[in-house]
């Protein structure tokens, strides 16, 4: 089987899924990542894009969540 | 046994918490989406089986670790004030979001129930849940209830009761690590529970160290007498 492609999401494209495989950030910030939904194994849905493209809108858990381009760089995942 | 205890209702926002405390107090706690959401502490009271329960509604949070106010009064509530009883309220269509507070309650005090809300609301949307399973794979009881059409009341009180008198006995089960956090554990531990004996759950605490989360330790600085500190 082909490896999945991994991206970040913040490149992700509007409707596309992504299973995180990781999340390079330390700290409150990383636990309220984990809190709200980002963890490992999740499967993220792009929802939309600010007109300047910063935040991104992701629906995780059967909930929308915002994240700033600081936070969206850092998580990682595959196209599902 | 004391005729009075102590009952906090915890759980993530609009979960119905505020609503099941006014059910069960006859008091008019704000409930409702965002506006007016529980910021506070509330408290009321049921007579049940001729005893005093003291209910205390915590504001809903996504987490107990400290990231804000809220956080804060939530686990400070749960941990140094030591409710009788936990009770956990979750939304019955959004599990898997809620069980993350759920388990990190279990990981901080032994006496939990985890109450599964807007049942009516799992029932329309065709979601059925096996409580029975929840309850063995998670070792503390889990009861079913809809807090707006006051069903499963009175398996919630009697369980509660139950729990108080020792007829139930809480056994959380435990969440286990890598090996790496599990060795630091290993070390940590009995060293905290040496301090603070058996006032604060160990494993925890151990955990929290490991987490470096400072505003606990300037809560526990604050609030307990340490030995020789
Ligand atoms: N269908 C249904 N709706 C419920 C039930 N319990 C509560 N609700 C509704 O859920 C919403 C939130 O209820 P609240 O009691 O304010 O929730 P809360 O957990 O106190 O919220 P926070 O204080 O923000 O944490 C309200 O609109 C309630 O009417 C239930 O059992 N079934
Ligand atoms: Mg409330």
């Amino acid at each position: 089987m082909d490896e999945a492609k991994v991206i970040k999401l913040y490149d992700a494209k509007i409707g596309s899924f992504i299973r995180i495989t990781s999340i390079d950030l330390e700290g409150v910030m990383r636990r309220r990542l984990l809190d709200l939904g980002f963890v490992r194994g999740a499967v993220v849905e792009v929802i939309r894009r600010s007109p300047l493209g910063d935040p991104m809108a992701f629906r995780v858990s059967q909930t929308t969540i915002a994240l700033r381009k600081e936070e969206s760089q850092r998580i990682e995942g595959e196209l599902v | 046994m004391k005729n009075s205890y102590t009952v906090a209702l915890a759980g993530n926002p609009n979960t119905g918490k505020s609503t099941l405390f006014n059910a069960l107090t006859g008091l008019k706690q704000h409930t409702g989406n965002w506006a007016g959401k529980t910021v506070s502490l509330a408290e009321g009271k049921v007579e049940h089986k001729g005893k005093t329960v003291r209910i205390i509604d915590l504001p809903g949070t996504y987490s107990l670790f400290s990231n804000s106010t809220d956080e804060e009064v939530a686990r400070n509530y749960i941990v140094f004030e030591k409710p009788d009883v936990t009770l956990v309220v979750l939304d019955a269509t959004s599990l898997e979001r809620n069980f993350n507070l759920a388990l990190q309650v279990l990981e901080m005090t032994t006496n939990v129930i985890i109450c599964i809300n807007l049942i009516d609301e799992a029932d329309k949307q065709g979601i059925s849940i096996n409580e029975k399973a929840l309850t063995r794979k998670l070792g503390v009881p889990v009861i079913k209830i809809s807090a707006r059409n006051k069903t499963g009341f009175t398996l919630l009180l009697d369980t509660i009761d139950r729990i108080h008198t020792g007829k139930i006995v809480c056994t959380p089960e435990i969440i286990f690590y890598d090996e790496e956090i599990e060795r630091k554990i290993r070390q940590i531990e009995p060293l905290v529970r040496e301090y603070l004996e058996d006032s604060i759950s160990s494993r925890w605490v151990a955990l929290r160290l490991l987490d470096g989360d400072d505003s606990l330790f300037q809560q526990m600085e604050k609030r307990l007498l340490v030995k020789g500190g």
